[in-house]
């Protein structure tokens, strides 16, 4: 996931709907984890799709990379 | 026509007042070349001034290949650095080669528009460029369509994507860009943004060739570039060099003390650089390896006796002010590591967890905002534990160092005051 830093106004609702991917900083906003997740894991990509969802300011997007394998 | 090895180039038959077209046109050939420009512009390597270094050529030919009838060409004068001086003087000394520049990469692109930048806040080169502008369109009608904008000074109004919103959009706010290559667009227009430096090497390779242009600098860096030199200086100054000239030589041409402590390259977002190393040649081939870039083409020179964190804590302070506020790490962030870098001058008991915090913060704040603002300042914060390392230890002994109770200052800052009369637009 990455988060449009403009947009986002440090609400947190990302981090209390997936909290294995992004931690909140000191000031409230969110630290993603960069590294990828495979998409076998079905629980990090629903919370994943839960949190783009639950965004008010609509910052966070899901991003595809290629499998390093 | 100026020699291959002379310098100056750009700054070639400078005084005090501008040249105006028709002594311009006396001091440099008249002939342009319009066929192979860009091919010129390829061969002969030149990156850019304003502080990113990037091939001008590949960029003109990015904005040449976007389909569009309302190209711009924009001129980047903000000079947005308080340390950077380059940008006015060379529209103090010849602000047609500039336009020159500007007219060739509007060619080159097909823009029938040039937007040539300017802080209001600096009145001389407005009227310059006013000037200048007004003589060439006297003389012409044909050709790119000259406009002079004058965005407010902030430091973010000289960053390419704000200073595009402020074209667009009236509000010197820098942009998200996550893809690159990002085009940069005034309503539907691509955007071609040139430091004024740039337009005006530009425009000396549109008359001389990419050869001459190589004939000074190094294989990696060619060319020459502009230094703004300031700090423990008899006065600030710029000097025109060949790139690959020892920094040393440098600081001897523009009349710094000859052994300082160390040296600010690049910018307020720069690094520190130590002054055990200034027989490094002034390159970003040379100086990468050894953590430092040329930047904006910016030397701020600390002496012995002063205090690189005290320095430090002063820069920081202004360039949290400067934020643009869009993004929490750098709203938040800047402030807060400017507290600690405080706590860390003075003798608090808080010193240890002050500098704990601040190395944290530093990681936290790094790459979490949409410009590079915040990962100058981590920048400048970093470079200075390690560079004043001694100075650090110092301070969380407790001791004072002498300079911190000095009233002398190196890095010129802008008042504070300022906070309440600029208001983003």
């Amino acid at each position: 996931m990455s988060v449009n830093p403009i947009l986002c106004d440090g609400f947190g609702h990302c981090g209390e709907l997936a909290p294995d991917l992004v931690h909140m900083d000191e000031w409230g906003y969110p630290i993603i984890t960069t590294v990828p997740v495979p998409l076998s894991n079905l629980a990090a990509l629903e919370s994943a799709r839960y949190a783009v969802r639950g965004c008010p300011r609509q910052a966070l997007r899901i991003d595809r990379v290629p499998d390093p394998a | 026509m100026i020699a291959p090895n002379a310098l100056p180039r750009v700054l070639h038959e400078a005084s005090g007042r501008p040249l105006t077209l028709a002594q311009h046109e006396e001091a440099f050939a008249t002939s342009t070349r319009s066929g192979g420009l860009l091919e010129e512009l390829d061969a002969s390597g030149l990156t850019g001034r304003g502080g990113a270094a990037f091939p001008t050529a590949r960029k003109a030919k990015l904005i040449r290949d976007q389909r569009s009838h309302n190209k711009f060409m924009v001129v980047n004068a903000m000079e947005g650095e308080p340390a950077s001086h380059k940008d006015r003087t060379l529209l103090t000394a010849n602000p047609h080669l500039v336009l020159d520049g500007a007219e060739f990469l509007a060619s080159i692109i097909g823009a029938k528009n040039i937007a040539v930048c300017v802080s209001r806040d600096n009145p001389a080169a407005v009227n310059h460029l006013k000037r200048a502008i007004h003589e060439r369109e006297r003389r012409s009608l044909r050709g790119p369509k000259l406009e002079l904008h004058t965005p407010p000074w902030r430091y973010v109004a000289g960053e390419e994507s704000a200073l595009v919103h402020w074209l667009d959009d009236n509000e010197s706010l820098p942009q998200y860009r996550p893809l690159r290559p990002h085009i940069l667009r005034i309503g539907h227009g691509p955007v071609l943004v040139d430091n004024a430096e740039t337009c005006a090497h530009v425009g000396l390779i549109g008359r001389y060739g990419a050869d001459w242009f190589r004939s000074l600098g190094t294989e990696a860096n060619p060319g020459s570039t502009l230094v703004s030199v300031s700090g423990a200086v008899e006065r600030p100054t710029v000097v025109e060099v060949a790139l690959g000239t020892p920094l040393r030589s440098i600081l001897q041409a523009a009349g710094a003390v000859t052994d300082p402590q160390a040296v600010l390259l690049g910018g307020y977002g720069g690094t520190w650089f130590d002054g055990a190393r200034i027989d490094a040649p002034y390159a970003n081939a040379t100086l990468q390896p050894l953590g430092a870039t040329i930047g904006a083409g910016i030397i701020v020179v600390l002496p012995r006796n002063a205090c690189g964190i005290v320095e430090t804590q002063r820069i920081a302070k202004w360039m949290a002010n400067e934020s643009a506020r869009q993004c929490g790490p750098c709203a938040f962030g800047l402030p807060a590591i400017t507290e600690d870098l405080w706590h860390l001058t003075q003798n608090s008991r808080d010193n240890q967890a002050a500098y704990q915090r601040l190395v944290e913060r530093c990681g936290v704040i790094e790459g979490r905002g949409a410009c590079r603002h915040p990962d100058g300042v981590v920048r400048l914060v970093r470079t200075a534990l390690e560079v004043f390392a001694s100075d650090v230890e110092n301070h969380l002994r407790g001791a004072h160092c002498a300079a911190s109770r000095s009233a002398q200052h190196y890095a010129s800052v802008p008042s504070l005051e300022r906070e309440e009369e600029l208001v983003w637009e």
